[in-house]
C-alpha cells in the first residue's frame, strides 16, 4: 500500500517568536524554520511501516511557498520516496489543506494518510480530521500506537484521550494523526540527505488541484498576550507559605 | 478597518456569483447547538461546564443540547442538569455502547444541525470535542473554529497560537453554522444560571442508524485511575519535572496534592522518563490547566510548557538553578532542593490544618 505523509514547515520550536508590531501577525523573517514536531513523528511512522513491509511507498507532500520544499527534502533523507509540492504563497488554513489532501488522495489512492496531530505555530488540531470527513474515511487522531492489521483490511489505533488510553480498530483506507508519543524520529545521515537531494518532487498548485484556497476565517489582528508581572524570590518555605497565605491568599 | 471594507466586498462578491451562500447566511436560524460528553458521573465536568458557559453567556439562543453519553452512564443525569440550565431549550441524548466515535456522532450531529439550523455549534476543547468538532465542520463544508479563549462578537474569536505566545483575533466569514471548541479554562471559571426546565428527548430513528457507523470500532481503554481532582478543573495543581529524577518520588507530589486537595501534573519531560502517565503531562502538547495556585517543582519552564499552565492565578516554582525560566514567570520562586524543601512545605502546611492523608 501507499502512505501519503503531510509535513508543514513551522517556525522551529526552540525560536522564540515575535509579534509584528502593526498586529498582523507573527514575525517569520530571519526566525529559523523546520518541520512541524508532529510532522516528523508521522514521516518516522510511515517510514517504519515501509521498513516492515507493510507499505510499499512512502509520499511526503507539504503546501506552502518555495521554502517548503526543503521541508519535503528533509522528509525524502528520513526516508519517504517521493515528494509533491502545492506551491502557493497565498495563506492556507486546514479547510483549504484538507481539501488540497483530498485532492491528492483521489490521484495518489494511498491506503493511509498520516498527519501531526497539529501544527505548533496555529495549533489548530484540525487539518486531520476534516480531512477524514471529506474522504469519509475512519480517524484515529493523537496516536500514540498504530498496528496495521497482517491483511491491510484494518489498522487498531491507541489513542491519547484525557484520562488515559482509547483504542479504536479503524477501517482502511484511514486518516492518522500523530501525537509526540508515537515514536522517537530519526536523524537523517549525510549520505541520506544527499541520496534525498535526487530524489522527485513533483510540483503543483492549488489551481491544479481544483481547489479555492480562500479563506473563512479572516485574522483581525494577533497581539502579544498580557504579560505575567515579575515575581519575587523568597528566602524560605516560611515565607513562601506566608505569601500563598496572607498576600496571594491561596492557602 | 481595512480588513472589515476587505470583507465586506468579498460577501458582496460572494453573494452576487453563489446564491446559495446568500440564502444560507439569511435563513440561519438563531441558536447554539452545544455538545457535551458525559463524564460518567452525570455532572457537568470542565469542558461541558465551559461549554455551556459560552453558550449562556456569548452565543445566540436558544440552546439545544447533545449530551453524548454510554448507555448507564449517567446520560439521563447529566441530560437533566442541563436541561435545568438558563435558556436551554431541548435536550437530546445520543447514547453509544463503547467511546465516542467521531465518525458516526459527527454523522449524527450533521443531521440534527440540519433539523435545527443552529447558528453556532459549540463543543469543549478536551480530546472528545478535538475529534469531533473539525469532522462534524467538513461535513458542513465550514471552516472551525478551535480553542477558543474569549468571544468578541457572534462572529469574531480570539484563540492562542504559537502555544499561547500570541493571541489571534479572528472573525469567521464563512456561510454555514460557526462550529467551535472552547477552553475550559477561559470560561469554566463563570456560574452557570439555571432556571430551565426543557424537554429532553432520545434520538430520532434517523439519527440512531447513523449511530451504526461501519468505519471505525470501539475496542477498549485504559484509564488512569485517580481519586484526586481531575487535572484540568482542580483548584490546586502540583507539577512536577525532570528533577523528581524517579516514579518513586513522584509520590511526594500527590501527598502534597492530597494535601492540598489538588491534582498532580507534569512536565513532558517526567513523562517521558516514565515517572508519571501521559495524560498527566501540562502543557501545549498536554493538557492546558489554569487553576487557583500552580506549583511547578524541579520544571525548567520550557515554552510549551508555560503554554499549558500560565494563565494560572497564582504560580509558585521551587528549582534548584536559579537561572531556570520558570521564575520569570513564577509569582513566589523558592531557590532550592526540592528534597529539603518539600518535606518543609508539608510540615508547614500540616502546622496551617492542611492535613496529611
Amino acid at each position: 500500500m501507499r502512505v501519503l505523509v503531510g509535513v508543514k514547515r513551522v517556525i522551529d520550536y526552540a525560536a522564540k517568536i515575535r509579534v509584528k508590531p502593526d498586529g498582523s501577525g507573527v514575525d517569520k523573517a530571519n526566525v529559523k524554520m523546520s518541520m512541524n514536531p508532529f510532522c516528523e513523528i508521522a514521516v518516522e511512522e510511515a517510514v517504519s511501516l515501509k521498513e516492515k513491509g507493510l507499505a510499499k511507498e512512502v509520499v511526503a507532500v507539504s503546501m506552502g511557498p518555495q521554502a517548503s520544499q526543503d521541508t519535503i527534502r528533509t522528509a525524502l533523507a528520513m526516508g519517504a520516496d517521493r515528494g509533491i509540492h502545492v506551491v502557493t504563497d497565498k495563506e492556507l488554513q486546514p479547510l483549504a489543506v484538507a481539501n488540497m489532501f483530498k485532492s491528492l488522495v483521489e490521484k495518489e489512492d494511498p491506503k493511509i494518510v498520516l498527519l501531526g496531530k497539529q501544527a505548533i505555530d496555529d495549533d489548530c488540531n484540525q487539518t486531520g480530521q476534516i480531512l477524514a470527513a471529506k474522504l469519509n474515511w475512519s480517524q484515529g487522531t493523537f496516536a500514540s500506537s498504530v498496528v496495521v492489521g497482517d491483511d491491510q483490511e484494518k489498522v487498531v489505533v491507541t489513542r491519547e484521550v484525557d484520562d488515559g488510553l482509547e483504542t479504536v480498530s479503524l477501517k482502511l483506507p484511514a486518516v492518522i494523526t500523530t501525537d509526540l508519543r508515537l515514536n522517537e524520529p530519526r536523524y537523517a545521515t549525510l549520505p541520506n540527505i544527499m541520496k534525498a537531494k535526487k530524489k522527485k518532487i513533483d510540483k503543483v498548485t492549488p489551481e491544479d488541484l481544483g481547489v479555492d484556497v480562500t479563506p473563512q476565517i479572516e485574522v483581525l489582528h494577533v497581539k502579544e498576550p498580557e504579560a505575567r508581572s515579575g515575581g519575587v524570590v523568597v528566602e524560605s518555605v516560611d515565607e513562601l507559605v506566608d505569601k500563598l497565605k496572607n498576600e496571594a491568599g491561596v492557602l | 478597518m481595512f480588513g472589515i471594507v476587505r470583507h465586506l466586498n468579498r460577501r458582496n462578491h460572494a453573494s452576487a456569483s453563489n446564491a446559495r451562500s446568500l440564502t444560507d447566511a439569511w435563513t440561519r436560524a438563531l441558536g447554539t447547538l452545544c455538545v457535551v460528553e458525559g463524564s460518567g458521573a452525570g455532572e457537568l465536568d470542565a469542558a461541558a461546564k465551559a461549554t455551556m458557559v459560552c453558550a449562556q453567556k456569548h452565543l445566540p439562543k436558544p440552546i439545544w443540547a447533545v449530551v453524548a453519553s454510554r448507555s448507564g452512564a449517567g446520560g439521563e443525569d447529566l441530560a437533566k442538569s442541563v436541561a435545568g440550565l438558563e435558556g436551554v431549550e431541548k435536550v437530546v441524548v445520543a447514547e453509544t455502547e463503547g467511546g465516542f466515535l467521531a465518525e458516526p456522532l459527527s454523522a449524527v450531529l450533521h443531521s440534527l444541525v440540519g433539523k435545527q439550523d443552529p447558528s453556532h455549534v459549540v463543543t469543549g476543547s478536551s480530546t472528545f470535542g478535538k475529534n469531533l468538532a473539525p469532522r462534524l465542520a467538513a461535513l458542513l463544508d465550514c471552516a472551525p473554529v478551535t480553542d477558543v479563549t474569549e468571544v468578541v462578537d457572534e462572529k469574531t474569536f480570539v484563540r492562542p497560537i504559537y502555544a499561547g505566545n500570541a493571541l489571534s483575533t479572528v472573525k469567521f466569514v464563512g456561510s454555514g453554522p460557526v462550529v467551535m471548541t472552547v477552553r475550559a479554562t477561559a470560561f469554566g471559571s463563570e456560574k452557570l444560571e439555571s432556571s430551565g426546565e426543557a424537554e429532553i428527548e432520545q434520538l430520532g430513528e434517523e439519527e440512531k442508524a447513523l449511530m451504526g457507523s461501519n468505519l471505525s470500532e470501539w475496542v477498549g481503554e485504559e484509564k488512569t485511575e485517580s481519586e484526586r481532582p481531575l487535572l484540568d478543573a482542580a483548584r490546586v495543581v502540583i507539577s512536577g519535572g525532570r528533577a523528581l529524577k524517579s516514579e518513586e518520588n513522584f509520590k511526594m507530589l500527590e501527598e502534597l496534592a492530597d494535601q492540598l486537595g489538588g491534582a498532580v501534573g507534569a512536565s513532558r519531560a517526567a513523562v517521558d522518563a516514565g515517572m508519571c502517565p501521559n495524560d498527566m503531562q501540562v502543557g501545549q502538547t498536554g493538557k492546558v490547566v489554569a487553576p487557583e495556585l500552580y506549583v511547578a517543582i524541579g520544571i525548567s519552564g520550557a515554552v510549551q510548557h508555560l503554554a499549558g499552565m500560565k494563565d494560572s492565578k497564582t504560580i509558585v516554582a521551587i528549582n534548584k538553578d536559579a537561572e531556570a525560566p520558570i521564575f520569570k514567570i513564577a509569582d513566589y520562586g523558592l531557590v532550592g532542593d526540592l528534597f529539603t524543601v518539600l518535606p518543609e512545605l508539608s510540615a508547614k502546611l500540616e502546622a496551617l490544618g492542611y492535613e496529611k492523608k
